[in-house]
């Protein structure tokens, strides 16, 4: 897994009708039809598609990241329960393609927000009218934000700084970029006795080897 | 001390190691279902670190989401999109080099990953099961801790046989009562999910019980298991009863003879002690749910088919009002209309929600004698080939053909239309899937969850109602 430490770069803010968007779904962020790849790269081609293209598949000078500011954006912000619904890790996979490592919302979906960390990206929980603040700042190409892991702080445009919580365990994981299946093996003779107790006290779970 | 849980139950019987100060566990997987969509970068994953598959014989695999449905019979040379077919292709080759049994394209016990489980008896009691897709919730309802995980965790499944996670919460859905005539398991996951929305459950473990959950099939506990997910859950629960063990006996993987009493004892000790701690406890009464419809395009945004188009003017809640004027446009619907009456062009029946045998026994009951509305295509896709087959012994095949139904082959199709199978811009379905997201039946198609008896219905008079 990649290291998150720092990030200093712009951010999209992702608003419909003046508000943060919220429920935004993985279907949204990455649609089915390009779910069909056997690679993690290269996905940033389907972020968002059905929002940053039009019926015909022209980009929408709307869609925040087709705007020239947010083009390099590093940082996104939305509404509640961002990543609800499939499992697919191609939407953090797409997020990173983008060039995106962090997401700010009130909340995150569970699968989605546990693929994050996987990845090197940083979801960060505020407060709505915190995320709507931040929101407010973004827009101009020079508008950047600074985004601590360490210190677990944001420093906004405007030389503010905000403090967010993050789980102490998987802080320590994105700060290392953790092998987290290198660390597991590590525990290999803790999953033999497990195996070994299983055998005995639940020995029709075991199949043949085929 | 208080009890415990049936989530802290399997929870404890799980737990490998925990981490103390970062309160990280590693837990310990009895079952990994996978299929052709999550798993090729999990794969690539372990071959690029020279690792291998810990457990291959706890470990299934099944091609269903790309799957065409119909000329299964070809195999991968009749699957057209060529995308579609080096995939399905990664999997065959995947599971060859690592020895995991596989049900192709084709054989009679492919399906849908979350169908094909159960039936096959490899989903049993006080089990942990991961799969990377999300409604692997749905088997929860044998008293099974299942939940969807992404693909990095799927490589770290196949690598270590375990799972790094934390507990979550317990939650308690108590429905008393029980349901009324014509009203099933569907219709009361979208009532819980419009009380709690689709954040309700997020950072929780569901358990359903009461007498309404008790006195339901198999199948209805599936589909109200497998909808945990649309409530934010990591997972849903029901306790193992005489239900969950007549369903589960003499089924090819579940065990034998003196083992299966051996289980059997062990499963009878898996059910939440009376005086166990709940984070949570959500009451519903069983009268109280109505056939339920979704009008947006979140499985929160569902009323009572009898009931008007909620009016976003009316809402205090202004992220709920921003999500109903937004959803509103896109399902190009009138607040304060009735739902009922409101004309579809499609119909879906299927998907591991509803594509059970009981699902099709209910679309058929209804379309029998009947047939589908002039300028609605409706389509059936059995859960599974066995599904399809114990369907086609019962006359089901022939009643819903005659009706003007499609009967197609088994895989998740029209619900994330990952296949041909997709929606044009516009057109409007009756579906018994999960997901009413925007664009996810196909750019612009707008669908509106229900059970297959409203689904049946619909395609029968060309309406919601």
């Amino acid at each position: 897994m990649k290291a998150f430490t720092t990030l200093t770069s712009t951010a999209a803010a992702l608003i419909d009708n003046g508000r943060l968007m919220a429920n935004v779904d993985t279907d949204m962020i990455i649609p089915k039809q390009f779910l069909k790849t056997t690679e993690r790269e290269g996905l940033s081609e389907g972020l968002f598609y059905e929002l940053k293209t039009g019926a015909d598949g022209a980009p929408n000078p709307d869609f925040v990241l087709n705007k020239p500011a947010a083009a390099d954006a590093g940082i996104l912000i939305a509404g509640e329960n961002f990543g609800c619904g499939s499992s697919r890790e191609h939407a953090p996979w797409a997020l990173l393609d983008q060039g995106i490592t962090s997401v700010i919302a009130p909340s995150f979906a569970d699968i989605f927000h546990n693929n994050c960390y996987k990845n090197g990206i940083l979801p960060i929980v505020l407060p709505l009218d915190i995320c709507q603040a931040l929101a407010e700042q973004t827009g101009g190409a020079n508008h950047r934000f600074t985004i601590d892991l360490a210190s677990q702080t944001i420093t906004t445009p405007d030389g503010q700084q905000i403090s967010f919580d993050v789980d102490q365990g998987r802080k320590a994981s994105l700060l290392a970029g953790l092998d987290e299946i290198g660390e597991t093996l590590h525990a290999a003779s803790a999953i033999e006795t497990y195996e070994a107790g299983r055998k005995l006290s639940m020995p029709w779970l075991e199949r043949k080897v085929s | 001390m208080s009890g415990k849980t049936l989530y802290d139950k399997i929870w404890d019987a799980h737990a490998v190691q925990t981490d103390a100060e970062t309160g990280e566990s590693l837990i310990y997987i009895d079952l990994h279902l996978i299929h052709e969509v999550t798993t090729p970068q999990a794969f690539a994953g372990l071959r690029s670190a020279g690792r291998g598959v810990r457990r291959p014989e706890l470990t299934l695999a099944v091609a269903d989401h790309n799957t065409p449905t119909e000329n299964q019979s070809l195999g991968l040379a009749g699957v057209k999109d060529e995308a579609a077919r080096n995939q399905l292709a990664a999997l065959d080759r995947n599971v060859t080099e690592h020895g995991i049994e596989f049900f192709p394209m084709g054989d009679i016990r492919n399906g849908i990953v979350h169908v094909v489980g159960p039936e096959q008896g490899r989903t049993q009691p006080g089990m942990t099961i991961v799969c990377g897709d999300s409604h692997t919730s749905t088997h929860g309802a044998f008293g099974s801790l299942a939940h969807g995980i992404g693909t990095s965790e799927v490589e770290h499944v196949l690598a270590t046989q375990t799972l790094r996670t934390r507990k979550s919460k317990n939650m308690a859905i108590e429905v008393s009562g029980e349901l009324r005539e014509g009203v099933t398991a569907k219709d009361l996951a979208l009532h819980l999910i419009s009380i709690i929305g689709t954040a309700g459950g997020t950072g929780y473990v569901m358990e359903y019980r009461g007498e309404a959950v008790e006195k339901l099939s198999m199948e209805g506990r599936m589909t109200l298991c497998n909808l945990s997910i649309e409530g934010g859950a990591r997972a849903g629960l029901i306790a193992p009863d005489e239900t969950t063990f007549a369903y589960m006996k003499g089924r090819p993987s579940t065990p034998k003879g003196g083992a299966w009493e051996i289980a059997e004892r062990y499963w009878r000790t898996l059910f939440s002690d009376p005086d166990a701690k709940w984070d949570r406890v959500v009451e519903i009464r069983g009268e109280d749910v109505e056939p339920t419809v979704t009008w947006g395009t979140s499985p929160e945004q569902a009323i009572p088919v009898s009931a008007t188009i909620p009016d976003p003017s009316t809402m205090r809640d202004p992220v709920k009002k921003a999500a109903a004027e937004r959803a509103l446009d896109y399902m190009g619907l009138e607040p304060g209309a009735p739902i009922a009456g409101t004309p579809v062009q499609r119909v879906f029946i299927g998907s591991c929600t509803n594509s059970r045998i009981e699902d099709l026994r209910a679309a058929a009951a209804i379309a029998e004698n009947n047939h589908v509305a002039d300028g609605v295509r409706a389509m059936v896709v059995p859960g599974s080939g066995l599904v399809r087959a114990q369907a086609e012994e019962e006359g089901l095949d022939k009643i819903l053909i005659n009706a003007g139904f499609e009967w197609r082959e088994p895989g998740c199709s029209m619900c994330l239309g990952m296949n041909p199978d997709i929606l044009a811009p516009g057109e409007r379905c009756a579906s018994t899937s999960n997901r009413n997201f925007e664009g996810r039946q196909g750019r612009g198609g707008r669908t509106h969850l229900m059970s297959p008896t409203l689904a049946a219905r619909a395609a029968i008079t060309g309406v919601i109602g």
